[in-house]
């Protein structure tokens, strides 16, 4: 418990590549990824939901792994990779993940979404063939509250062919 | 829901890190994979003056063999525990329980060293700390020393980590021949924390129950080792009354079970039982 904060708040210069685009931005140190990214570089796709880790709506990839960007500070993202929900579709066309949502209803008000995709693209990325225990054990880390999952679920194993028939050797795309 | 105003450093040594920790006298926190830190400095439990990331500290992430002990760097994430092979081959409890704890989303940043630091009553590590002997390292001001995980968690998250002390690794004995395992636990979701959760180990010597180890994890403040109940169970031979028995005696041994929003205390006191249960039938199958 300090009573006397600083006087004037600590700054750091973080160089950060988001979506294949080299950044250098001013943060104070206390602020998050997720703040960093909607705030600082106006990618507001990433969406906060509870600010505790426990909804995933802001799940983004940090150097390829699924992280919480509302669970690291923006200092500690200094020379990292990020993906973002934008760095998906590709000149306007939606990543095969994407339409695969569209196409099984695997959302409705689409506030969760982002996260899910992140999460997804991280399972995919790794294994093209994935189960149902596979893929809920993925969905777990997300909460979505209008959809019901079992059509995230099909979604997800409609991308997951999608990318089979577009990687017949069985190499996954890194966005 | 935005974290106070803090200082931060990424110091690159252990050394560095215990002497920001000294500079600002037990006002700074140690943050490894943030994923219990973050939440804190986000709802403002925790107004550290200043944080110290342990994430450009060499030496902290490696996983190596040292007489008959796995030797796990604090800031190894869960993840890495889990995609071990070594950890699987060597110690399966660790890796086993390593699947219980949250998410692949959190595991791909939370640490080994973060979990024992936080000492969370319901979290699976510190009670798998207790059932396997681990010891762990730390270094202060004054040096390094090291404890066994018996005398690490203290209450609440509360553990004998001074201040100004950083816990480097942990020390994970691997098991002796023939030694059978389990964990169980019971949660709202799956990745929830643990409402119960039973750990048990035992070998079987001439078809009776050898070195039995019970520890039961969310039922209070720290992992209870069920010590009564190891005591009746030891030299019995294997069978569903033996395991029933322990059971019961892990359900007598509970002084005063958490009670809370998620579970009673008689729900919990009833978990602790049937889990008990449960995996000392899997620990029995499994052992050889």
């Amino acid at each position: 418990m300090s009573s006397d904060t600083p006087k004037e708040p600590m700054r750091h210069a973080v160089s950060l590549r988001v979506n294949g685009r080299e950044h250098t931005v001013e943060v104070e140190s206390r602020m998050t990824l997720a703040d960093c990214l909607r705030e600082k570089l106006a990618l507001t796709g990433t969406h906060l939901g509870c600010e505790h880790g426990v909804c995933g709506a802001c799940t983004v990839l940090v150097d390829g792994q699924t992280a919480r960007s509302c669970l690291m500070l923006a200092v500690q993202a200094d020379g990292a990779e990020i993906t973002t929900v934008e760095g998906l579709a590709v000149d306007g066309e939606l990543h095969p993940i994407q339409e695969a949502f569209v196409e099984e209803h695997g959302l409705q008000c689409g506030f969760c979404t982002p996260g899910f995709l992140m999460s997804i693209h991280e399972l995919l990325a790794e294994n093209l063939n994935p189960s149902d225990d596979e893929i809920r054990d993925v969905l777990g880390g997300q909460i979505c509250r209008c959809t019901g999952y079992q059509s995230i679920l099909r979604a997800v194993h409609s991308a997951a062919a999608k990318l089979r028939a577009a990687n017949p050797a069985r190499e996954p795309s890194a966005a | 829901m935005k974290p106070p105003p803090f200082e931060y450093a990424a110091p690159s040594t252990v050394e560095e890190a215990v002497s920001l920790l000294v500079q600002h006298d037990g006002e700074a926190k140690v943050l490894a994979g943030g994923q219990s830190l973050m939440p804190l400095l986000n709802m403002r439990f925790a107004r550290p003056a200043a944080v110290i990331d342990l994430r450009r500290v060499a030496g902290l992430t490696d996983i190596r063999e040292e007489g008959g002990a796995l030797v796990i760097g604090a800031m190894v994430t869960k993840r890495a525990i889990e995609r071990s092979t070594v950890v699987a081959n060597r110690q399966p409890l660790l890796h086993a329980a390593t699947r219980w704890i949250a998410h692949p989303q959190i595991r791909n940043r939370g640490t080994v060293g973060g979990s024992m630091a936080q000492a969370d009553p319901a979290a699976e590590y510190p009670a798998v700390a207790i059932a396997l002997d681990m010891e762990l390292d730390m270094v202060g001001p004054g040096g390094s020393r090291r404890i066994p995980a018996a005398d690490f968690f203290v209450t609440y998250l509360t553990t004998a980590l001074e201040e100004n002390e950083v816990l480097t690794a942990i020390r994970v004995p691997v098991f002796p021949s023939g030694t059978g395992w389990s964990i169980q636990e019971v949660s709202r979701r799956h990745g929830d924390f643990a409402m119960v959760g039973a750990i048990t180990t035992l070998r079987l010597d001439g078809g009776r129950v050898a070195d039995p180890r019970i520890v039961l994890f969310g039922v209070g403040a720290t992992p209870l080792r069920a010590r009564g109940a190891e005591e009746t169970l030891a030299g019995s031979e294997p069978s569903e009354d033996a395991f029933a028995a322990a059971g019961a005696a892990v359900a007598a041994e509970i002084e005063e079970p958490l009670s809370d929003v998620h579970a009673s205390a008689d729900y919990r006191r009833h978990l602790a039982r049937v889990l008990t249960q449960r995996a000392l039938a899997e620990a029995a199958r499994r052992a050889t």
